[in-house]
């Protein structure tokens, strides 16, 4: 679904730029410069540099975690969906985000972790994952609000990354944004249908879908310009394209009218057009429950994650069992 | 979606070994190529890992296929491929360059030859 551009705020050293230590290291570093500064794209093989790797191993295995945990909150609803189109259009919907962990993983895997390390980091806690899958789905209209709006921000996040250095990631993320846009307009299809032929009742289940979402999906393009020191080099990289900051104001100036069709308020006293800057100022959002969400104190961060493990502890003997007889397969070949 | 190792089809000793053997309990890659229609070649469009062949081709039709993207498909263990070594692609790939002779272009003919 997205990765949510997060650094560590300058916690790993790893992060720290390094200076090259042989003259070698230094013509290879100029070269490498040299092809980001032409716009030239980076492959698995080329030589990079080191924090570059980390970097990205890091940011695409967050996004590949991002798909997989996010399938989770969906995932709650497809037997409870109101009618079999609706649980078709789920199924196929939360299938998409399994292939797109897919994707991503194995372009995380090109620069050199194994899948099984990355699991690793992800059930031990070590990896990220999208806060934004540590929030409940309390109502059918979440499916909605999380298709309209979580989608949509992801598809603002991602669409730039297309054109990300990285080839094999930019690869991936064509391959996502293609499909990615069905699952926006389904849920606003989703919405539109409750707000144009549903009860009241119905109606302010969307609306209560929007209030609890709309702080939590400005949260998912991070934290401000300000605070995300590794940035300048994700962007000097061109492993990130727009930062932070404005990709969220051009979110809330699309949602904004978006909702007006739709016939739905923002949860923000402050939001409103100012004409010199062309654009919607908005409230301050809470980075305090950003932090604290992130860190692993969102309302679902352990049971998101203890699904996780069981699903991966659960099929240990399938992935045994699937190799054992593939080998009993090989074996009986060569006899 | 992205090759564990760079395919090509240039015979010789790869530069590195590629694909690394998985760990024991890590089902191998494999990487597949899907054919989008017929007339049209097989073209390689990601990876994923399998157990064994069969399993492969399903997880492949599961995950590369799902909006009709094809209407046949290749896999191959990511260890077979032979790769060109990208550190001697200059080497490789650029003395093409100046060997124009070898596009039509090249050879200037009278307009009353018109399409030769």
């Amino acid at each position: 679904m997205y990765t949510q551009a997060m650094d560590t705020m300058g916690k790993d050293r790893d992060d720290a730029p390094q200076a090259a230590r042989s003259a070698e290291e230094a013509a290879l570093q100029a070269r490498f410069d040299e092809r980001i500064d032409a716009g030239d794209f980076i492959e698995a093989k080329d030589w990079m540099p080191e924090n570059y790797r980390k970097t990205l191993v890091r940011q695409i295995s967050q996004h590949a975690h991002s798909e997989i945990v996010g399938m989770l909150p969906e995932g709650n609803w497809i037997s409870r969906a109101p009618t079999l189109k609706r649980k078709a259009i789920l199924l196929a919907k939360v299938q998409d985000e399994a292939g797109h962990g897919l994707y991503l993983y194995a372009a995380a895997e090109t620069l050199g972790v194994s899948r099984d390390q990355l699991y690793e980091a992800l059930h031990s806690g070590k990896a990220k994952y999208s806060s934004i899958f540590n929030y409940p789905t309390l109502s059918w209209a979440d499916m909605g609000v999380i298709g309209w709006l979580v989608d949509g921000a992801a598809i603002m996040n991602q669409v730039p990354l297309c054109r990300c250095s990285y080839a094999p990631y930019a690869r991936a993320m064509v391959r996502i944004c293609r499909e990615e846009s069905f699952h926006q307009r389904q849920g606003f299809e989703a919405l539109l249908t409750m707000m144009t032929h549903g009860t009241e009742a119905q109606k302010e289940m969307v609306q209560d879908a929007v209030n609890r979402w709309w702080w939590p999906s400005l949260m998912m393009f991070g934290p401000p310009d300000s605070e995300s020191p590794n940035s300048e080099q994700s962007m000097r990289w061109g492993i990130k394209r727009i930062s932070n900051d404005d990709l969220r104001q051009k979110f809330v100036d699309a949602t904004v009218e978006q909702a007006k069709i739709l016939g739905v308020t923002m949860p923000d006293p402050d939001l409103r057009w100012n004409e010199a800057r062309q654009s919607h100022d908005f409230g301050s959002i809470d980075w305090k429950e950003f932090w604290q969400v992130v860190g692993g104190d969102g309302p679902c961060n352990r049971e998101r994650l203890a699904a996780r493990v069981n699903a991966w502890d659960d099929g240990a003997w399938v992935r045994d069992a699937a190799l054992a007889h593939a080998a009993k397969q090989t074996w009986k070949q060569a006899a | 979606m992205s090759p564990a190792v760079t395919p090509g089809t240039i015979p010789g000793p790869p530069a590195e070994p590629v694909g690394k053997p998985a760990p024991r309990n890590e089902w191998p890659l494999w990487e597949v190529f899907v054919r989008s229609k017929a007339g049209l070649d097989h073209k390689h469009c990601g990876s994923l890992h399998a157990a064994d062949p069969q399993m492969a081709l399903q997880l492949a039709r599961d995950v590369y296929t799902r909006r009709q993207e094809g209407t046949s498909i290749w896999v191959v263990r990511s260890e077979q491929i032979v790769a060109s070594d990208p550190g001697e692609k200059a080497a490789y790939f650029d003395p093409m360059a100046d060997k124009v002779y070898r596009h039509p272009t090249f050879y200037e003919l009278p307009k009353s030859l018109d399409h030769m």
